[in-house]
């Protein structure tokens, strides 16, 4: 239901491991507007757990327990990284992340929240020869 | 079988207001800024009411208002406020289905745990801190014959607390009881998906407390909760939710040298040996609800038992009466006394589950019921819905290492006590976690053996207060329902008295 044809992603917009969809991509622009540069950072555990949390760059500080899966681009914009804890992608660095967008409000303090949308995963597994690639396996 | 009249209907026990303020200094007052957000049902989907979208502004507000109160508040006796949180629950236990049908109609869920869970374990919340600061005691220390160190409990202050939307009501009075018991004022911002609920509340019982002691600020998390987490007239803050947003709220609590307490999820393990099955007895069907308690409150509990790990002896005929059992579960209108699971709490929610059944999917999971959104027609066709759903795979997979917050278990066997202990404890989390054996000396010895704050032992999903609740690894920081819950409410005063009238010796 969530292939890739039907949530396309937008070609280059990312890295080999995490990239956006073009209405991702939409309100990264609105959401630059009124907090200036980006950055994601992806949840675990409950209530919102497993989202992507969007925040004005540097306002979630990155540590040593966390991964950079890559920037993700959209023009105009400056690059918007995106991580993880490394104990989070330890169970995840298997799968192809893409930043989509659905209706909805999440809580936690994503940036999106008050436009009534809430950013989300989809996921895809790596072919054998993406695995090699980016995991050594 | 009954069904309760939705809100605002003449038969219906409640009705919402058509728009709903910030509470703040023992009055509703207009967010600042003036604006407001739709507040949908996720039974319906349908807006039914409207919530100040509150700002730094209005916590700003609060923050005047609870600093304003806290002196006074903060030396009321303790009879005096275990009075009050008393008469708070007489009141909301007066008002049951009130405040039942509330909160069913906020978040999604279905009445029968509303009336018959949530709302009677916050009355009985507030009555146990009620007692608890009663009995609570100082200590007094005798260091020589001359010299006494005597240890005195005193409040914080002014206190922020960030309520999730999975238990609003029960989740505030968790954090809020014992906070006003020891003598704090609050400044609480309840999620933005269940922002209403607790007004229905506080307008039951909110007179009886002095004015600012305990104040409301809705709003979003980065306008609202972010400046009360961040602030730096509050002495402490508690928050339930993720990780992302709980290391966010620790690095806020690092810049302002303040204590936190944090409640981030799981992904808890269900692990029956094979003793259960050793009878068809009224054990077996114990343990078979058991399993079934994934689908509690839609999944949306951050102990969800949402990972089932079955012995390898039992397994194929065990797994297939947990289906058949789970195939049981009456889905239906919230509102509905004979309904057993009701709606997600909102869309973007449903859909995150179902793209964990995607990834469950490609992963090569096995669906073995479920797996679908549910359309249960009619007025409930726009709600939010989501059929039980029993994955089957192995430890690894996506689907067993995150909390997928929906009715979603992903079950795996194993071979013996060691492999039962690897597989539960390969996890990031632990809050939860549960054993079901027939023999005492396994269970006990797995119930230690699980790095988890709260094993259940042959039950699940029962919550009395008295019971500390909280997590180990990655799950949070400290505890909550239980007296201990006191001290993360509490400054410890030392006075160390010399009766002696003999100088030092020093100069």
């Amino acid at each position: 239901m969530n292939d890739p044809e039907v949530v396309p992603e937008v070609p280059d917009s990312g890295t080999a491991r995490v990239a956006l969809t073009s209405a991702a991509a939409r309100l990264l622009v609105k959401m630059t507007e009124l907090h200036g540069p980006l950055m994601f950072h992806q949840s675990g555990g409950c209530c919102d757990g497993s989202s992507p949390m969007c925040y004005p760059d540097g306002d979630f500080k990155i540590g040593g327990s966390d991964v950079h899966l890559g920037d993700l681009t959209v023009e105009g914009l400056a690059p918007i990284g995106f991580y993880m804890s490394e104990s989070q992608f330890g169970y995840w660095k298997h799968t192809h992340l893409t930043v989509d967008v659905v209706q909805g409000r999440g809580s936690g303090f994503s940036v999106e929240a008050p436009e009534g949308v809430r950013f989300m995963i989809r996921s895809r597994l790596f072919s054998d020869e993406e695995s090699a690639a980016l995991n050594g396996v | 079988m009954a069904r309760y009249a939705a809100p605002g209907q003449p038969d219906s026990p409640v009705t919402f207001k058509s728009r709903y303020d910030n509470f703040i200094g023992g009055e509703y007052v207009a967010p600042v800024k003036g604006q407001y957000f739709e507040n949908p049902t996720p039974i319906t989907g349908e807006t039914f009411t409207e919530v100040a979208r509150g700002t730094a502004e209005d916590v700003e507000l609060a923050l005047d208002a609870a600093h304003a109160a806290a002196p006074a508040w903060g030396k009321t006796s303790v009879a005096e406020r275990a009075g009050i949180l008393n008469k708070m629950a007489d009141r909301i236990e007066a008002n049951l289905e009130m405040i039942a049908i509330a909160e069913s109609w906020e978040n999604g869920k279905a009445c029968r745990e509303t009336l018959a869970a949530d709302i009677p374990l916050a009355i009985d919340h507030l009555r146990y801190f009620a007692g608890a600061i009663r009995a609570q005691e100082g200590s007094l220390s005798q260091i020589d014959e001359d010299t006494v160190a005597y240890h005195f409990h005193e409040p914080l202050g002014v206190v922020g607390q960030i309520i999730p939307w999975n238990f609003p009501i029960l989740m505030a009075i968790w954090k809020l009881a014992p906070a006003l018991a020891a003598g704090n004022c609050v400044v609480l911002k309840p999620a933005e998906q269940t922002p209403a609920s607790i007004h229905v509340l506080n307008e039951l019982v909110g007179d009886l407390l002095p004015a600012g002691v305990l104040n409301i600020v809705n709003g979003f998390g980065v306008e609202a909760g972010k400046p009360l987490a961040s602030n730096k007239r509050i002495r402490k803050i508690a928050f339930t939710g993720e990780t992302t947003t709980g290391r966010l709220i620790m690095q806020y609590a690092s810049e302002n040298l303040i204590p936190v307490t944090l409640e981030l999820g799981g992904k808890s393990p269900n692990v029956f040996f094979n003793d259960v099955a050793a009878q068809n007895d009224a054990f077996y069907d114990k343990s078979l609800e058991g399993f079934a308690m994934f689908a509690l409150n839609q999944g949306e509990v951050c102990t969800c038992p949402s990972r089932a790990l079955i012995q390898q002896e039992i397994y194929p005929e065990f797994l297939q009466d947990c289906v058949k059992r789970t195939e049981q579960i009456k889905q239906g209108h919230p509102l509905d006394t004979d309904t057993m699971i009701g709606a997600q709490a909102s869309n973007d929610q449903l859909e995150k589950i179902l793209s964990y059944i995607d990834i469950g999917r490609q992963e090569g999971a096995k669906i073995l019921c479920g797996g679908e959104r549910a359309d249960l027609g009619g007025e409930l066709s726009g709600g939010y819905y989501m059929q039980p759903t029993i994955f089957e795979g192995n430890n690894s997979m996506r689907v067993f290492q995150e909390e997928i917050f929906g009715p979603v278990v992903s079950v795996a066997r194993f071979t013996d006590y060691d492999d039962a202990m690897k597989i539960a404890n390969d996890t990031l989390y632990g809050l939860g976690a549960a054993v079901w054996s027939r023999d005492g000396n396994v269970a006990y010895r797995a119930g230690r053996d699980i790095q988890a704050g709260r094993v259940w032992v042959n039950n699940y999903h029962a919550y009395p207060a008295h019971a500390a609740f909280g997590g180990y690894k990655q799950s949070g920081v400290g505890r909550e329902n239980h007296k201990m819950m006191l001290d993360h409410y509490q400054n410890t005063k030392n006075m160390l008295v010399s009766y002696s009238p003999n100088a030092q010796g020093f100069f």
